[in-house]
Parts: C-alpha cells; structure tokens; sequence
C-alpha cells in the first residue's frame, strides 16, 4: 500500500495567530466599555476609523507586495494595531487624524520593515507619534470623564459622529466648554507652576490615585491583561517590568520630595501606563523575545516613561518609550539568552 | 524493596500531550507469525553498516549471523527464522536518507530451525570485558529507536567513572506503547537484564525510570523486584512530561545532572539503556535468543486493531497490520516511530527493524492553514527542553548565519518537535533546524575539505621551493667546485696531453 510522505511532527497545532490577536481584541472589551462610559462614544468611532484604514492599507500593501491578501488578513494583527492607536487617541478626534495614524501604522511601520514578523517598531506607537508630530493640537482634546459631581457639557452621540466626520462642534459647545486637560497635564502644568502635588490633586479631575475615569479604565486593562496572562498570551515578564522601571523611581523621588514628586500610585494609574504595559508593550514582534530579556525590555520601557514624564516636555512618554526600547531589542535578545542546557552553570536561570 | 521515589531534578519546558496510548494497551502483545519472507538491512545500528557473510542460495538457520560488523562501530546481523537467501538486494526502508538501503532477503521454510549458538555459561562468572564482547555478539543495540550498539556504549562507558545506570521506561512520546506493554508482561526479563547491564558496568545502583501514566507496569516492576530482593535496584517514577524520555532529559530529570553540551551522558557518571533493550540483553546472556525480534506499537486512527505486536525483525509492516486486521480508510499516511519524532515512509513494504518502536497510520494532516510569519510570541522558548530560543534560531536559520546559530545553540537542539505544537504561525520549526544543522555540516566537510587542499598545496608549493632550492645550490656548488677545481684540472689535462704527445714522440 502507498502513503502520502510529509514531515514531522505530525500533530495539530493548538494556537493560531489569529486565536491570539482575537483573545487581546477579547481582552480589551472591558475596558472599551468603561472608556466609552466615562469619555463618551467617541471610542467607538475612533475604533471604526482606525480599523477601516487600517485593514485597508494592510490590504493595499499585501497586494502591493503580491502577498495573498485574505490569510493575511485573517490573522487580525492589523486590527490590533488599530484598536490599541484607538486607545491611545483622545475621545474626540477627527477621522483624518486616526486615519494618518492608522495608515503610517500599518504602511510604513509595519509593512516598509517586511510585514507581520519583521516591523522593528510597535506600528501603533509609530503611528501615535506621528499624530503627535503632525496633530499636536488633537491630542489635547480629551474630554472630561463623566463623574456625578463634575459638572461640564458632554456631547451626545450624533454630536460626537459630527465631530469626528468634520472636525467642528455644535454651536451650542466650545472646546473650553468640553475639554479638559488630561490628569498628566494638569500635574506637569501644577508642577511647572510650582504647586505641590497636593495642590493639585486638589482638583476635581482626580481620583484616589490617578485621574477620576482614568483610574476606571485602568483597573479594567489590568483586569484583561491579568486574564491574557493566564492565558498564557502574554507573560509576565513585560508587564512586572514596565511596572518595576516606572514605579521603583517614582517611589524613590516620591519619598524623598512627595511635594513636587506624584505618588507611584498616581503614575501607574494616569496616562496610558497600564494599557502599555499589558497591551502595547507586550506586542511580541517588536518586543524583546528571551524572558530574561523581556524583563529588562520592560524595565527599560518603565522606566523611560518615568523620565519623559519627570523631565521632559511630554505630559506622557508611553510611545516615545516604546518605540526607542524597541530599537534596543536585538542587543538586549543577544546579551539575554537563557543558559543553554548542557552549557554549564555559568548564567543564573532565567525564569 | 524500595518503594517508587519522586525525587527529582528539574527540567525545562516540556509538554503534557494527550498519550492516545489507551487503544493499543487494552490486549496483551501479538505474537505475528512468520511471515513467508524475510527482509534484513544490514544497516540497522549507528555506525557502519554490517557485510554480508552469506550468499544467495545459502540456507540459513534462526539465530545465525547473516552479516558481520564491520569496523570498530556495529553489530551483527542475525537471521530471524530458518529458510534460503534469495536475493541481497536495495529494498525500501525508513530512514533519515534514501529511500532504499542494501537487504538480505530471506524466504522462510516455516521449519523456524534455530542456529546453535556460543554456550551459555553464568553471566555471573565471566568478567566484564568478555561479557561486553559477548552482548556484542547479540546483535544488541539501544531499542528506544536510537539503535547505538549497546555492547560500544557499555564499553565507552566502562573507560568513565560511572555510578549509575538508569533504565528508560519513560515513553513519552504519543502512541508509543511498546516498553509499556514490554514491562507489563515480561518485567523479569527487563529487571534480569539490568542485573547483566550492571554486572557489565560494575555499577552498583540502577534507576528502572518509569513515567507515571503506566501504573501497571509500575505494579508488575515491584513484584518483580520484591522477589529478586535485589537492593540496587531502585524504581523512580516521573511525571508524564515530554520530551523526559530523551536520554540527556532523562538523566537530568533523575540526577539533575546535566549532560554537557556535545558531551555523553558518561560526563556525568549515567549511562542510559532502554527497557526494551535490557530485556533483549537477558534474552541472549541468559537465554542464548540474539537480537531477531522485538515489540512494536501499531496504532492511530488509520489502524483498524491498534495494539502491540512481536514480531520478527525484518518482517513487513504491511505483513504486521494485515494480521492486527489491516488499515481503516482514514490510512492517509504512515509515520515509523512516534508522531512527533518518526519519520513517513510511502510504502508498507518497509521492514520491522531494531529501530521500530512504533508504526502509526494517520489520516491526512490536519494542517489546513497556511505558515504565518513569526510573531516572537516565545512559546517555542517556554517549552523547549534544552532553553533554546527556537524563535531566534529560526530567524538565524532563514538568515543562513552560521555563527549565531551556533551562539543560540542550534546544535544542542534534540529535534523533539515541542515547539512545532505550540507555534501559533504553524512554522516547521524542527524541520528548518535539521535543515540547518545539515548545512552546518556540510559547510565544516567544505571547511575541512578546503583546508585539506590548501595543506596539499602549501605543501606542494614548499616542495617545489624546496627542490628548486637544493638544485640551484647544487648547481652552485659545481660551479663552486668548477672555479676552484677547473683551472688545476685543464692544467692536469695539458700536462696528460704533453705527456701522450711526448710519448708519441719518443
């Protein structure tokens, strides 16, 4: 009798990258919730753009690059990339400010460096940044998160579609009206105007750590990460770094001068530390990938967030963190290896 | 008695696989009766095949060597049962290389006359060297699908210090159930056969290391032992992880030794014989029967009746599985060895080897989705056994760079497949690490090869020099010689003429 010859293992594969890409987008919906009930629905269109251009110029690339478009496609990565961009991007923003994100994503960050696999920089954070440099001015307009007590104008649903379809508001709201400076910016802007930390955080935009909203959304990321940890999508390594890297100084500088340093606490719980920690920096391609490697990786991403935000001009460093540690991965994957069995017990263990 | 110990070292990575070892358990082994031909490769063993001792038309005996190792490194071959030579002859066989390999084809006169062998004399009396010579003799090698002679590792082994000998019953890979069922049934002859090892090696303690799904072989082990009230021989169970049946997963696992890199299991004091293997060495020692059978699983969703078999060596796998009942429909391909380690063959005329520990028939792989690229997602890393990062190495591999495959260690990958399972981009990883392993070979044999001929020429050319050297200072000497020598000699020639002249004259 005759058989077909193929190579071993013959086994089926458990995982798939489309399985893993789907479980963060799963992993996210918690906290997409909270954002929307707190910052209003401008989530969700931030999140329709972004993933239309998105899945559109991975399209245009792939067929550009006469890759077969529809396996490609399936595996979501590009659909990650944007809903993390989404997040990152204040809840009003015009479609073409996303867009510019998305599309310098996934075009240039992603597919000019070789597609999935083979992008050296995070494609969200590189498109973050770019939003930064072109749109500076967008990024500012964070609306204030609706508490009981606080009392501004929120806009509703049509209104928040309008704004993003054209850029302008309703006659009746003006940006002053709507708009409030994130927790970050209202602690750089105290500090530089040479108010304590209690003083500030006097103000009603702050919550028991954070900012009020904020601290919300931060608890649900946290809650998806943890449940991406055990499911073995993300490892620890990278998220116990980030917050090593970011908290360890923060604690050192708040016990030695808590008046003009903001309380670790408020550093895990404002900005975007938590969703870079289990969402952003954890993206495995740009990532280092040896554990003990992870661990400095994450440290290091930690702990430049820390700078940027106490000595730079940036109210958050998340992106410029990511983007810089993601050019350091090759020499910290070399310099990480684990201890090859066999190879004597020189190198500590890596786990 | 000692009881099963737990104690144990620690090991990397790993992966609990269902054992789908259930089907081909439930019956005791099936005996196969002869078949009407037999096929024997002479290559059976690590290292250079055996030669031919027979000719075509020479009837053989059961027992008898039919081939004759060959150089310091391999075993004989011995005849299965008793019938005629027909033909020696390629015959197709699974194996890394090529699909045929030179075989000894013998048709069976179903009389199964046995060869009278070398006496049999008490183990006990014979010192270990003579009874090294006398496993050699045996055709034995290692049964785990290894097939390194045993009589050579016992030797390299007595050239170490060594303190234990751990016996492998750890059968971790899916489907394979053959040691299992071996130990059930015949656990005397695999506990005898660690006495010889042990007397061979002049070890005093011997770990029957034994995973601790298979319950029933435990149970049967310890009756053995009680019995035999043989103190050094202690039973130690281990989780059901694989790849802990590899031998240097194995010994770091008891021991917590690990075995260096490129080194043997020897450096750290083991030596490591399958169970399999130790039976077949009471076999022969004790019984006088050499090497012409062994258990083999047959089993997957492509077999009708999975179950185990003993067989003859050389008798066919499509002779096997016709008499467990034959193929179900779903027979697609069939993997010898285990699922994750084995290797397809196209055709079921193949031969049972010393090496078949398994025959699986698989319906078509499931792989429907295409290879992804890699997303460094790292689960390679957590679940290979020797902390390599399958993931850079991949990447290396693809890049063709031979230094940093070196750095991450590609040789000291032992091809278990762990990280094929759980990649989530479906990326062959094993088998672009065999590719490149066989590159770097090649590349050393061009290395070597290149540095041969650069020698041959250096020294080609420092001859040439050399000769050229020693003619130029010849000829300088004679000119050296003619300036002095010359003006004397034409005035000795002068005066000889003169003289003749003279004489002429007178």
């Amino acid at each position: 009798m005759k058989f077909e010859l193929r190579e071993t293992p013959y086994w089926s594969a458990r995982t798939n990258v489309a399985s893993t890409m789907l479980q963060v987008l799963a992993a996210l919906v918690p906290a997409a919730l909270a954002h929307v009930w707190y910052f209003g629905p401008g989530l969700i269109f931030n999140l329709l753009v972004a993933a239309i251009f998105a899945v559109a110029g991975e399209a245009m690339m792939l067929r550009l690059r006469g890759r077969p478009v529809g396996a490609a496609l399936g595996d979501y990565s590009a659909l990650v990339a944007a809903v993390l961009l989404a997040f990152a991007l204040p809840s009003l923003t015009p479609w073409w400010v996303t867009a510019t994100g998305a599309l310098f994503a996934v075009v240039v960050a992603k597919h000019l460096y070789g597609g999935l696999g083979f992008n050296i920089f995070n494609p969200a954070m590189a498109g973050y940044v770019v939003i930064l440099v072109a749109f500076p001015m967008h990024l500012n307009l964070w609306v204030a998160p609706r508490m009981g007590d606080i009392d501004y104008q929120h806009l509703t649903f049509l209104q928040t579609l309008w704004f993003t379809l054209t850029g302008g508001l309703p006659d009746s709201a003006t940006f002053d009206a709507i708009s409030r400076a994130t927790p970050l910016d209202v602690m750089k802007t105290g500090l530089n105007n040479m108010a304590t930390v209690s003083e500030i955080r006097a103000n009603p935009l702050m919550g028991d750590f954070g900012g009020r909203g904020w601290e919300w959304i931060g608890n649900f990321l946290a809650m998806g990460g943890f449940w991406l940890m055990i499911r073995g999508i993300i490892r620890w390594q990278i998220p116990a770094g980030v917050g090593l890297g970011l908290l360890v100084p923060a604690g050192i500088m708040w016990l030695v001068d808590p008046g003009n340093n903001p309380s670790p606490g408020f550093h895990l719980f404002a900005g975007a530390s938590i969703l870079c920690a289990f969402f952003i920096a954890t993206d495995p391609v740009s990532a280092a990938t040896s554990p003990r490697g992870r661990l400095v990786y994450g440290i290091g991403i930690g702990f430049l967030i820390f700078s940027i935000r106490t000595w730079g001009s940036y109210a958050d460093g998340v992106a410029f963190a990511v983007l810089l540690m993601n050019m350091a991965v090759p020499a910290i994957d070399y310099v990480t290896r684990p201890h090859i069995v066999g190879h004597g017990r020189g190198s500590a263990s890596d786990e | 008695m000692t009881a099963p110990t737990y104690d144990l070292g620690r090991l990397h990575g790993g992966l609990r696989l269902p054992g789908h070892k259930e089907a081909s358990t439930r019956e005791p082994i099936l005996d196969v009766p002869i078949p009407a031909q037999l096929v024997l490769p002479i290559e059976q063993h690590v290292g250079q095949p055996a030669q031919p001792i027979v000719g075509v038309g020479d009837r053989v005996l059961k027992g008898q060597p039919v081939a004759e190792p060959d150089g310091e490194m391999g075993v004989p071959v011995h005849a299965t049962s008793s019938g005629t030579v027909v033909a020696i002859e390629p015959w197709p066989v699974a194996r890394h290389r090529g699909d045929k390999a030179p075989c000894i084809v013998i048709e069976c006169d179903g009389l199964d006359e046995a060869f009278a062998g070398p006496e049999i004399v008490d183990y006990r009396v014979l010192e270990p060297a003579d009874l090294l010579l006398r496993i050699l003799d045996g055709g034995i090698v290692g049964l785990g699908g290894a097939v390194f002679p045993t009589a050579q590792k016992l030797m390299q082994a007595r050239t170490c210090k060594t303190e234990f000998l751990l016996l492998n019953g750890v059968e971790c890979e899916p489907y394979i159930s053959c040691d299992d069922v071996l130990m059930r049934e015949r656990p005397a002859e695999v506990l005898g056969g660690a006495q010889v090892l042990m007397h061979a090696l002049q070890i005093e303690t011997c770990f029957v290391v034994v995973e601790s799904d298979k319950p029933e072989a435990v149970a049967r082990l310890e009756e053995v032992l009680a019995d035999l009230g043989d103190d050094r021989i202690v039973i130690k169970l281990v989780p059901t992880i694989y790849p802990s049946g590899g031998e240097d997963q194995l010994v770091q696992l008891v021991t917590n030794r690990e075995v260096p890199s490129g080194g043997l299991p020897t450096d750290v004091g083991c030596v490591v014989q399958n169970v399999g293997t130790a039976a077949a060495v009471y076999d022969w020692v004790v019984r006088g029967e050499p090497l012409i059978s062994r258990v083999t699983t047959v089993t997957g969703d492509g077999i009708a009746n999975p179950t185990n078999v003993r067989s003859r060596l050389g008798t066919t796998i499509g002779d096997i599985v016709g008499r467990t009942g034959g193929y179900t429909d779903r027979a697609h391909h069939l993997i010898i060895g285990g699922p994750l380690t084995g290797k397809t063959v196209s055709t079921d005329e193949v031969p049972v080897v010393k090496a078949t520990n398994c025959v699986l028939a698989v319906a078509r792989s499931t792989y429907t989705r295409g290879q992804l690229p890699c997303i460094r997602c790292g689960d390679c890393a957590d679940v290979c056994p020797v902390q390599l990062l399958p993931q850079q190495l991949f990447w290396h591999a693809n890049a063709d760079d031979e230094k940093k495959l070196r750095d991450f260690g590609l040789t000291d990958c032992i091809e278990c497949g762990c990280c094929d399972l759980v990649c989530p981009s479906h990326i062959p990883l094993t088998a672009s690490f065999r590719i490149a392993k066989g590159r770097i070979r090649e590349l050393a044999d061009e290395k070597a090869r290149a540095e041969r001929a650069r020698q041959r020429f250096e020294a080609r050319n420092e001859r040439l020099e050399r000769e050229r050297r020693e003619r130029d200072e010849e000829l300088a000497r004679q000119k050296e010689t003619a300036k002095t020598a010359g003006p004397a000699a034409i005035a000795e020639i002068l005066e000889r003429r003169q003289r003749k002249h003279e004489d002429d004259a007178s």
